[in-house]
């Protein structure tokens, strides 16, 4: 077995964990992560009410949001994902990943703090605006009626459509791009219930990008998808960060493709920022044992990148006298 | 799959519907030929077949189409709300709220002739209000799977307490109740037909308008969300629309059964679910479904005369059963 790298920035790695009260101004600072200058460039359909001078489009600081009065599911969280950035939030099962999705997208209110989409109160904007500006493929979703692929992807357009306009010529070229951003023009005619999971996944992609949104949000997007899929789906992200300039926020319990995809990773447990860095120096064998409540190792790829390697439990031989 | 335009598919609905609307007023009880119809029609012919075409047959088969359409686009909306294409607009108590306020309104001695629907439709809303503040979770949304339960709860409530009312009642009074709630579109004339037409536009209007975001809606309620539609206000707007809708179709004709059901589910299989297409063409479709189902009922039996829901159960359900194969063999 190739040998374990624990990454060079020692101190930090002594809290695991705990030190999570540090972790809230990591955000901060680490959102400068190179490509700062070129804002301005592509505020391309966000209406006039962006006073914001920064760029973030997803944006929480020092949110705290209840579901009931005791327990914070997430508690006083900050964190900022801008245009041409793809932050992968990361965590175990209960850590509150949905519910800073939920208070992003203005679905859940805050007890305390900030939610902001595009530097405005996620619960001010109405519905349709919100969805001209953030796409969202969510965790579930089944059809009740069966539809096509290209009826599903128009239904990206409700949202600049309202409830009477019929679909003009920038209607259908905004389905039409999307379609072929995502790579789904041949299923065009296909009922959805007869795709793939790798082709539904790419069908919800281009209907969020049939929106025309500045932000994309992902829910789990590769659960259910195998190891090829999964690539396909991350590469076809990535891609539409660098070149489109979108903000995207990818919820994956699947750490090691999140940490070779993501400008940065947030880790989150017990409802609070652990870490909030580049997957470089998030991936800390000490912080992510104690975040998972799992022995672990990192191990570093030929390419450069980071992998999480979880570690078999040490075998327990009752009785028996084998080595 | 291969689906007939849409432009096709409606100017043939509407065609169907013309037909039917001539059958109804061409055939009834009294034997009159199809030309003393069309002078009566006219105002020409023998006084007599003119006062039944113009009194009796053309108030009667324009009521059966309004009615027939409103229980179609009350069911296909309430398909949406609750994700199911099997619900129906009676599935949410209505029935047997309306019921109810009609033979409470028989026990009290009410014999006015627009007393019986008046009490109907207030039982109607009561049950529709009991239903929706049951169904309604913190933040005031609506919950589609509570609004089903509580409909059905409601619904056995009221059809319990019609029963004890109806135990406790004069057997002429039982017999007039039960052949009222069992549906018929005569005796209304025409004052009730501008009545339910005035009543019944702004709520399809309403419906209409939803139609989009009931297409969002078969997603599931967070995607709809998500795709910019206000799930929350669209779920109250469909659900007070279809059910003020179901419920003064009630008052006005009784309790016409599957038409709701049967309609917009054909409408589904044969030309899908695009609601802006679907509402409009199931009200055209329903419409014509229950005129030809009254004519059927006016003139099997002639001169008796067979309660339209039975005729509409007897066709219905074989045609659901049908149409229900086809489903799930997509």
């Amino acid at each position: 077995m190739d040998e374990p790298v624990i990454p060079g920035q020692g101190e930090s790695g002594t809290g695991g964990a705990t030190d999570r009260s540090g972790a809230g101004s990591v955000s901060t600072d680490a959102v400068m992560s190179g490509q700062g200058g070129s804002g301005t460039g592509g505020a391309k359909n966000v209406s006039g009410s962006m006073a914001v001078s920064s760029d973030a489009v997803f944006e929480l600081s020092g949110a705290t949001v209840r579901y009931g009065p005791l327990t914070a599911a997430v508690d006083g969280v900050s964190l900022r994902v801008r245009r041409g950035e793809c932050v992968a939030l990361v965590g175990p099962n209960g850590a509150g990943k949905t519910t800073v999705l939920r208070a992003l997208l203005g679905l859940v209110p805050c007890a305390s703090g900030r939610a902001l989409a595009l530097g405005r109160d996620a619960r001010a904007w109405p519905r349709d605006a919100l969805a001209r500006a953030v796409g969202v493929v969510a965790q579930r979703e089944e059809p009740a009626f069966p539809i096509t692929v290209r009826e599903a992807v128009e239904m990206g357009r409700y949202a600049h459509l309202g409830a009477w306009r019929a679909m003009g010529t920038a209607d259908h070229e905004a389905v039409a791009r999307a379609m072929r951003r995502a790579d789904v023009e041949a299923l065009e005619g296909r009922w959805v219930a007869t795709l793939s999971g790798g082709e539904w996944q790419r069908v919800r992609i281009a209907r969020a990008l049939a929106q025309e949104p500045v932000g994309l949000v992902l829910d789990e997007p590769t659960a259910s998808l195998d190891l090829k899929h999964e690539m396909e789906l991350f590469e076809l992200v990535a891609d539409l960060v660098r070149h489109e300039r979108l903000a995207a926020l990818v919820v994956s319990h699947h750490i090691n493709v999140a940490a070779r995809f993501a400008d940065r990773l947030v880790l989150l447990a017990g409802g609070r920022v652990v870490a909030d860095d580049t997957p470089e120096r998030v991936l800390e064998p000490a912080r992510l044992a104690a975040v998972f409540d799992w022995p672990v190792a990192v191990h570093r790829l030929p390419d450069g990148s980071l992998q999480l390697y979880p570690e078999r439990r040490a075998p327990r031989a009752p009785g028996a006298a084998t080595p | 799959m291969k689906r007939p335009t849409a432009t096709a598919f409606f100017a043939g609905l509407v065609a169907a519907a013309l037909a039917a609307l001539a059958l109804g007023v061409a055939l009834g009880a009294a034997p009159i030929a199809p030309r003393e119809v069309l002078l009566g029609l006219l105002r020409r012919g023998d006084p007599t077949a003119t006062a039944i075409v113009w009194s009796l047959r053309l108030p009667r088969v324009a009521l059966g189409f309004i009615v027939g359409g409103v229980l179609a686009v009350s069911g296909a909306a309430l398909q949406a709300l609750v994700r199911n294409p099997l619900a129906d607009p009676y599935l949410l108590g209505l029935s047997g709220g309306a019921g109810l306020g009609a033979v409470l309104a028989l026990a009290a001695g009410v014999v006015s002739a627009w007393a019986l629907p008046a009490a109907a439709f207030l039982g109607a809303l009561a049950a529709m209000l009991v239903v929706y503040r049951l169904a309604v979770v913190a933040g005031g949304a609506l919950d589609s799977r509570i609004l089903l339960l509580a409909g059905v709860v409601v619904g056995a409530f009221a059809g319990a307490l019609l029963s004890g009312v109806l135990a406790v009642s004069e057997a002429s009074q039982v017999k007039t109740a039960t052949l009222w709630l069992m549906g018929g579109l005569g005796g209304v004339g025409w004052p009730g037909v501008v009545a339910l037409a005035v009543y019944s536009a702004p709520a399809i209007a309403v419906l209409v308008a939803e139609a989009r975001a009931l297409n969002l809606l078969a997603l599931g309620e967070e995607p709809a969300q998500h795709l910019g539609a206000d799930v929350a206000r669209t779920k109250r707007r469909v659900y007070v629309a279809a059910s003020l809708l179901a419920a003064a179709s009630v008052a006005a004709a009784g309790m016409i059964g599957f038409v709701g059901l049967v309609v917009p589910h054909a409408v589904r299989l044969l030309r899908g679910h695009d609601h802006r297409f679907l509402l409009p063409a199931a009200f055209v479709l329903g419409g014509t479904f229950l005129v030809l189902a009254d004519t059927l009922a006016r003139t099997v039996f002639a001169p008796l005369e067979l309660p339209v829901g039975v005729v509409t159960a007897v066709v219905g359900v074989p045609i659901f059963a049908v149409l229900r194969r086809r489903w799930t063999s997509r």
